[in-house]
């Protein structure tokens, strides 16, 4: 019996009995980081890293029952050691390492490579066994460096000044958004969206030190808000609010921006190829440090990503989750809510 | 290049016309005039010659990046541009240089007659020197594909803003004949070559949709309704003792249509028609499919000329005794070119449009109903007093078409987009009744809102019956009424029957695949649309 099998429920560990980022309730939920597809609602005890505690209690409830541990330590269940590394994907990502009878598993959750200035840099773990998300597991993602694309936001947002408009940027609450506050912040105030403020209040409490920002309020005034940078979250993007702002202009960040044919369907007035998941180069070579004979290809290119292990000396094998896409900022325009999350599964 | 790479960004994510203008015009402020004229030449469609063959290109990146070529085939799949994906595939540029367009179109003009080798290390030492987004541009350069979301109209615009020309001169001008390599900046904004060339035509004046009741227009006495017909939009030129046809499309087609060359000696020189190419026969109008069979041919046989005879109808006088006469109202120049046709023969395959006389909308609006008896699309409503604009303006000319046919279908297979759609199954083919089978019918994709894509998505994925790469069979459920503008006999289609614009009206989710339409429903549309206008009346 393998240590880890994939279940209707989520990835599951029978020896300890308890399951990695479930997506239906359970007794004992291993996460990997905050965000929704990752971390739902319902189930009975919660173990995640130190920084993914607030997170949670702040994004699903107060009430939950969570047990928080830092990068590097060990929890023991039934012999299975459980331990945390940095996934490298938004802060308090962890990559789950299952250690039993010297049998290593190693669940990435979503990571990436390159260091983004606010989430610990992802470590690779030597193990038998890698798990890996695949969001952006084709060879034309391959991102530039976060400097280049910073310099792009900012010769965009100084364009936009001279040109008397509004920078709006739009990005997810948790991860995202926290990047660029820390990335940007200098000259210009950044205004964010409550959803955002909440967040970064839960952060700074845990010990998270983050730049100054405000927080938009209903006095918040919009020649104010011209003078600065304002980042909100996509669920704004079409909102009455974002529309009355003085010549607002949106900009998108995401990986899926790298292609045209994305930028142009969003219908913002700009896009950057700015991802918190590791590019083609950086599975392969995350795949390669860890050592693994065998890999479990999760949520997103996840026919291709294995085809081309396959082809190249690995033994890997395609993995059916309920996770989502959280680079996929903007939904598709419906009348009603519904998340991209249920349509690429 | 860069200043090139960049403009095109800056005009693919800005959805603001004005927006584009004014990235036009800052372009155009602070390039090479070398430069300038290859932007306009490749915005207007007047593309080099393609140096490289696609699969060349396609080979050698696959040299370079090692990757499979299903591999290549999917990244190609998902990003939905050949020149894209190849600039998103190849490794970083290793030594950075920039030049300006003019000069790679130049060294990519030089490659012609180079042998696959000389080509292969000129290419690859170009692309190991371009950041990613001029690599896309050097792509396009060589397939010469460069559609931007720029209309001339936009174009010259911004032209005239910049260079403080008047528009109509430029839009004159870049319509003419000119080669990019020769001409210079500023003999293209002063039109040298137009002031030579007797064949240029004007821009079209173009109608808006109507999209409120024509009551709302006014009194019907102040506006000019005339049919709405289905063909070619055409301009015919004569000067200087010659003639010229140009399709809306820009294009001369003065060989494809001997029927026309007799206007050569009746028309007096300094005369511009604007009208439209129809199939006709006796000043009828026959259905768009006949006019098919004579388009985009070289050499046009008897037979042809007997079995799909053609005729233009007139529209407007934009030049008369050698004069633009676009200014004009339009109740003076359909007088005008009342007084210049007067001496053709009632046979003759060149008459006036005629115009729909009625003293009320609702005689009009009764009259529109029976369009498709005269082969018509729906009715023209121009003002009287309106002069010729230059493209496309609200206000003066609207056209009032008909509602499109419909017909109930079932659909069969389904496929993948592309791009950001690549997860969802949107091209969808579609299929009638023929007694116990299904035959496809039209293939459409659109029309649907997020939502109903997204249930049409989990339907395929729980019903596919087969796959064929990209394709599924699926079970034949869903009820789709597609809406087309026209049906035409064809070889090519297995159900011998092709339509015209088919697209997805909406999803019948009240019928079943019981109640679709059966092929024989649409035979006898063909058949009724092919007989002769006026035989319904004997
Ligand atoms: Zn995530
Ligand atoms: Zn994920």
């Amino acid at each position: 019996m393998a240590l880890v099998t994939f279940t209707k429920k989520g990835i599951y560990c029978r020896q300890g009995d308890f399951y990695i980022d479930p997506w239906l309730p359970v007794d004992y939920a291993v996460i990997t980081h905050g965000h929704g597809d990752h971390v739902r609602f319902g189930n009975k005890h919660y173990l995640c890293h130190t920084l993914t505690g607030p997170i949670i209690r702040q994004r699903i409830s107060t009430d939950l029952q969570v047990e928080t541990q830092d990068y590097g330590k060990t929890v023991t269940r039934n012999g299975v050691k459980i331990s945390f590394f940095p996934a490298g994907h938004i802060i308090g990502s962890a990559q789950v390492r299952l250690e039993y009878q010297g049998e290593i598993w190693v669940i990435s959750g979503d990571y990436k490579t390159e260091y983004d200035g606010i989430s610990t840099p992802f470590e690779p773990v030597r193990c038998h066994a890698f798990v890996s998300e695949s969001t952006f597991g084709l060879p034309v993602y391959k991102w530039q460096k976060q400097d280049v694309i910073f310099n792009q936001v900012k010769s965009w947002i100084a364009d936009n000044r001279q040109r008397d408009k509004t920078s709006v940027l739009i990005a997810y609450s948790l991860g995202k958004a926290q990047r660029l506050i820390k990335n940007l912040a200098g000259d210009m105030p950044i205004y964010v969206h409550n959803s955002i403020a909440n967040l970064n209040e839960a952060l700074e409490q845990a010990g998270v030190h983050l730049p100054e920002t405000i927080r938009i309020t209903a006095d918040t005034r919009k020649e104010e808000l011209k003078s600065g940078i304002v980042i909100v979250p996509s669920a704004m993007r079409n909102s009455r609010w974002l529309k009355n702002l003085s010549g607002p202009v949106t900009g998108i960040c995401s990986g899926w921006m790298q292609v045209r044919a994305h930028r142009r369907w969003q219908s913002a007035d700009a896009g950057f190829a700015l991802s918190d998941h590791a590019d083609w180069p950086g599975l392969l070579e995350a795949i390669k440090a860890t050592g693994a004979e065998k890999i479990y290809v999760t949520h997103g290119f996840t026919a291709t990503f294995s085809r081309f292990l396959n082809e190249n000396g690995f033994d890997a094998k395609e993995v059916i989750t309920r996770y989502g896409d959280d680079e996929a900022e903007i939904k598709l325009d419906t009348p009603e809510k519904t998340t991209n999350q249920e349509l690429t599964n | 290049m860069k200043r090139f790479a960049k403009l095109i960004q800056q005009l693919e994510l800005s959805n603001k016309t004005n927006d584009k203008i004014e990235a036009l015009v800052h372009y155009f402020n602070f390039t090479d005039d070398k430069d300038k004229v290859w932007v306009i030449a490749l915005f207007t469609g007047k593309k080099p010659r393609r140096p490289v063959k696609a699969a060349l290109l396609r080979q050698w990146v696959k040299e370079l990046t090692q990757l499979p070529d299903w591999l290549f085939t999917e990244s190609y799949h998902n990003v939905g541009d050949l020149s894209e994906t190849i600039a998103l595939l190849l490794p970083p540029a290793e030594q950075l240089s920039d030049h300006p367009l003019h000069q790679w179109i130049e060294s990519l003009h030089e490659l012609e007659g180079k042998d696959d080798e000389q080509k292969k290390q000129f290419i690859l030492h170009a692309w190991n020197s371009l950041e990613p987004q001029e690599r896309f541009i050097f792509n396009k350069l060589i397939s010469g594909n460069f559609r931007i979301g720029v209309s001339n109209k936009m174009l010259v615009n911004a032209l005239a803003k910049q260079s403080n020309t008047d528009s109509s001169q430029i839009m004159h001008s870049i319509m003419g004949k000119w080669d990019p390599y020769q001409i210079t900046f500023q003999e293209l904004i002063q039109g040298v070559h137009v002031n030579t060339d007797n064949s240029w035509p004007y821009p079209f004046c173009l109608a808006y949709a109507l999209d409120t009741e024509p009551e709302k227009l006014g009194a019907p006495d102040e506006w000019q309704a005339e049919w709405k017909w289905d063909g070619i939009r055409g301009q015919i030129v004569k000067r200087a003792g010659e003639l010229f046809i140009w399709s809306r499309g820009e294009e001369l087609v003065t060989e494809q249509f001997p029927e026309l060359w007799f206007l050569q000696d009746m028309l007096p020189d300094g005369t511009v028609l604007d009208g439209e190419i129809l199939a006709a026969k006796n000043r009828q109008v026959l259905p768009f499919s006949v006019l098919q069979q004579r388009l985009n041919r070289k050499k046009i046989s008897k037979k042809q000329l007997e079995e799909a005879p053609i005729g233009f109808f007139v529209y407007d006088l934009l030049e008369y005794q050698g004069q633009d006469y676009r200014s004009q109202p339009l109740s003076e120049r359909r007088k005008k070119a009342e007084e210049l046709l007067s001496a053709l023969d009632d046979d003759s395959p060149v008459n006036l449009s005629p115009i729909i006389s009625c003293s009320s909308w609702g005689e009009l609006a009764a009259l529109r109903e029976t369009s498709r008896s005269v082969n018509s699309e729906g009715v023209m409503l121009k003002k009287r007093d309106s002069l010729y604009h230059s493209g496309r303006k609200r206000g003066d000319w609207w056209k009032w078409k008909i509602n499109p046919y419909t017909v109930d279908t079932v659909m069969i297979y389904a496929q993948k987009g592309s791009g950001r759609r690549a997860n969802f199954f949107t091209d969808y083919t579609f299929a009638v009744r023929d007694g116990e089978n299904l035959i496809t019918i039209a293939k459409a994709y659109s029309g649907l809102t997020d939502q109903e894509i997204r249930e049409v998505n989990t339907f395929v994925t729980k019903n596919s019956l087969e796959k064929f790469g990209p394709v599924r069979t699926v079970r034949p459920e869903l009820v789709f009424e597609i809406a087309f503008e026209g049906i035409a006999a064809s070889k090519r289609h297995k159900a011998g029957i092709a339509l015209r614009f088919p697209r997805i009206l909406r999803w019948r989710k009240d019928k079943n695949v019981s109640e679709i339409n059966t092929l024989t429903d649409l035979q006898q549309l063909l058949q009724s649309t092919l007989e002769q206008p006026g035989d319904e009346t004997n």
